[in-house]
């Protein structure tokens, strides 16, 4: 159970890491700014809270893994690692540029922190599932995490990796799908119904939770469950809203893969200022 | 040349020695562990092997991620699911980050036989070859197989080794050295050059010694390594005898000719004929009745040799 204090302080991060975010994709004037939004909160808990990381030893072979399924989210990761002190704030003002560090999608050669290559979606989880079996052959305390977006899962190898993630009792695997019900062309409902997606993790034998993807507490909760079942590996469906935390960016599908203007990001700015 | 080998057979046994030798060596295939002979390792390592079922792409991203996580990974299955169904996977992946993996497919070509088009790969030479970051061999006969798969071990980075189904003639020697991007002259010849890769090496030989009656002498370069191409084996070879015929089990577009054909272009321009499959899917019929079929025996190579003659 985190305290109220460190409740808050995470709070206080989320609301940080999305004013990177805007301002990242300002600056850029291209990239994913709702699918970034709807991730902030659990991967804040990810990174501030549970994973076991080092951000001056990003190769240290003991930590936890982070793999970025749905890497067209990679504003929010980027914000994460800068904000854990992986490289300078100031890089973040490259994103996407020529001769960036900060690539379109997460580049494990090129950016500290980045522990795998993705952006070509449902590909991330079997790296994850890779990880995993890595880590346990090599006997090591890591934990494997990987995000998933609920437009993702509409890719067949995510369920590839869903079968041999539990085949292999992969208890050191931890699947959270950001299912804020959007993609590009619409709800995901409507573009093609991936639901209910608890039962279809729970039918391939996975451990499953269900939170608020925006609930701190909820979050760390799940994340000390998934930890706590060794056999096999936890999915947690966090119910999110694409664009949170702007309420003119909330719910809408048209922002997926749209930066804010001018006027936007100061808006933005003002609301996020104010909670 | 009297013996023969299947390639996937030196394959599964180098597979147990490099297990037996490296503790981060692992193993994954896609419910084709009998045929591709990772059975072999899978016996001696189960904890290290990892069949993903029927599922190519998958395996190939477990293939990247255990590499990620530090282990040396080969991945086998017929070379028509390995790099077509899980091309992407392979592009983003394994190529594009560089992983550390080895895809080794079996039943590559028109030697798979009975199982027909759908089941014999004439493109996957030219699809890895197009993947940056990326090493595609094609060894000649067993003992070099069990060279190049080793290499592979000893490389960091990706690499696509091709390997057939049947039996195929021994060209080289038990002990044989692969050395990743070198070529190797199996004979001397002024005439003309033949530059083979896989299985149509052994049946170059077989022709230069037909040339050879004709007070014809051609020279062979066996090119195990597709990519990066040693350019300047094959330079030489275009320049000291001025004539190429290049032949290989698979389409005359984008592999070995291909590969060939760039390098003269733009090095040393001379005459060539292609062997290969002319754009072409395969069907079934015996390994041997295909080869003739598409043009693959030592008879086929003499009358390219003879063109590609005719036009110096």
């Amino acid at each position: 159970m985190l305290t109220d204090q460190q409740i808050r302080e995470l709070e206080d991060t989320a609301r940080h890491l999305r004013v990177e975010v805007l301002k990242m994709l300002h600056t850029s004037q291209s990239g994913h700014t709702g699918g970034s939004l709807s991730a902030i909160d659990v991967m804040t808990v990810l990174y501030y809270q549970r994973m076991r990381h080092d951000p001056s030893n990003p190769a240290w072979e003991d930590r936890d893994r982070f793999v970025l399924s749905k890497g067209h989210a990679a504003p929010a990761l980027y914000a994460c690692l800068a904000g854990c002190g992986y490289f300078p704030r100031e890089d973040l003002k490259t994103l996407r540029r020529l001769g960036s560090h900060l690539q379109g999608h997460p580049d494990m050669n090129k950016t500290p922190g980045v522990d795998v290559c993705t952006g070509s979606l449902g590909q991330g989880i079997s790296q994850a599932v890779g990880l995993a079996m890595a880590t346990r052959l090599a006997a090591r305390p890591s934990r494997v995490y990987t995000l998933l977006g609920d437009g993702e899962v509409q890719e067949g190898q995510v369920w590839e990796a869903t079968m041999s993630a539990a085949h292999y009792g992969l208890g050191n695997l931890c699947a959270i799908v950001d299912q804020n019900g959007l993609q590009i062309d619409g709800a995901t409902e409507d573009v093609m119904n991936v639901g209910p997606l608890g039962p279809k993790f729970l039918a391939f034998n996975w451990h499953v939770l269900e939170v608020d993807g925006h609930d701190i507490q909820a979050i760390s909760r799940a994340l000390d469950e998934a930890e706590a079942e060794t056999e096999r590996p936890t999915a947690i469906i966090a119910r999110t809203v694409k664009g949170k935390g702007v309420s003119f960016f909330e719910h809408k599908a048209s922002y997926h893969g749209v930066p804010p203007n001018d006027d936007e990001l100061e808006r933005a700015l003002a609301a996020l200022a104010m909670r | 040349m009297s013996e023969k080998i299947a390639t996937r057979d030196v394959y599964g046994q180098t597979l147990v020695e490099l297990g037996r030798e490296n503790s981060k060596v692992v193993v994954l295939d896609a419910d084709l562990s009998g045929s591709t002979k990772t059975k072999l390792f899978s016996k001696e390592f189960p904890e290290r092997f990892f069949n993903a079922g029927i599922a190519e792409a998958n395996m190939t991203g477990m293939a990247a991620g255990l590499a990620a996580g530090g282990m040396i990974p080969f991945a086998s299955t017929f070379a028509v699911f390995a790099a077509g169904r899980a091309f992407e996977q392979i592009r983003q992946s394994v190529a594009y980050p560089g992983m550390n993996v080895k895809i080794v497919a079996t039943h590559g070509g028109i030697t798979v036989g009975e199982d027909g088009g759908s089941h014999q790969s004439v493109e996957d030479l030219a699809i890895m070859r197009s993947l940056p970051k990326m090493t595609v061999l094609c060894p000649a006969d067993g003992p070099e197989t069990g060279a190049a798969i080793r290499a592979a071990a000893a490389y960091d980075g990706p690499v696509y080794v091709r390997l057939g189904r049947g039996k195929v003639p021994v060209v080289f020697d038990q002990d044989c050295d692969f050395t990743i991007g070198k070529g190797v002259t199996l004979r001397d010849g002024s005439d003309l050059t033949f530059i083979t890769t896989g299985l149509m090496t052994a049946e170059a030989l077989l022709a230069a010694d037909i040339l050879a009656a004709e007070n014809i002498s051609a020279r062979v370069v066996h090119l195990g390594t597709i990519k990066p191409i040693d350019i300047d084996l094959v330079l030489k070879a275009a320049r000291e005898t001025g004539a190429i015929v290049t032949a290989e089990e698979h389409s005359v577009i984008g592999g070995l000719g291909g590969a060939v054909c760039e390098t003269l272009a733009e090095g040393c321009p001379v005459p060539v004929e292609r062997v290969g499959l002319r754009d072409e899917f395969g069907q079934s019929g015996t390994a041997e009745e295909l080869l003739v079929h598409y043009g693959l025996t030592a008879a086929h190579l003499v009358e390219a040799a003879e063109r590609t003659l005719a036009r110096k």
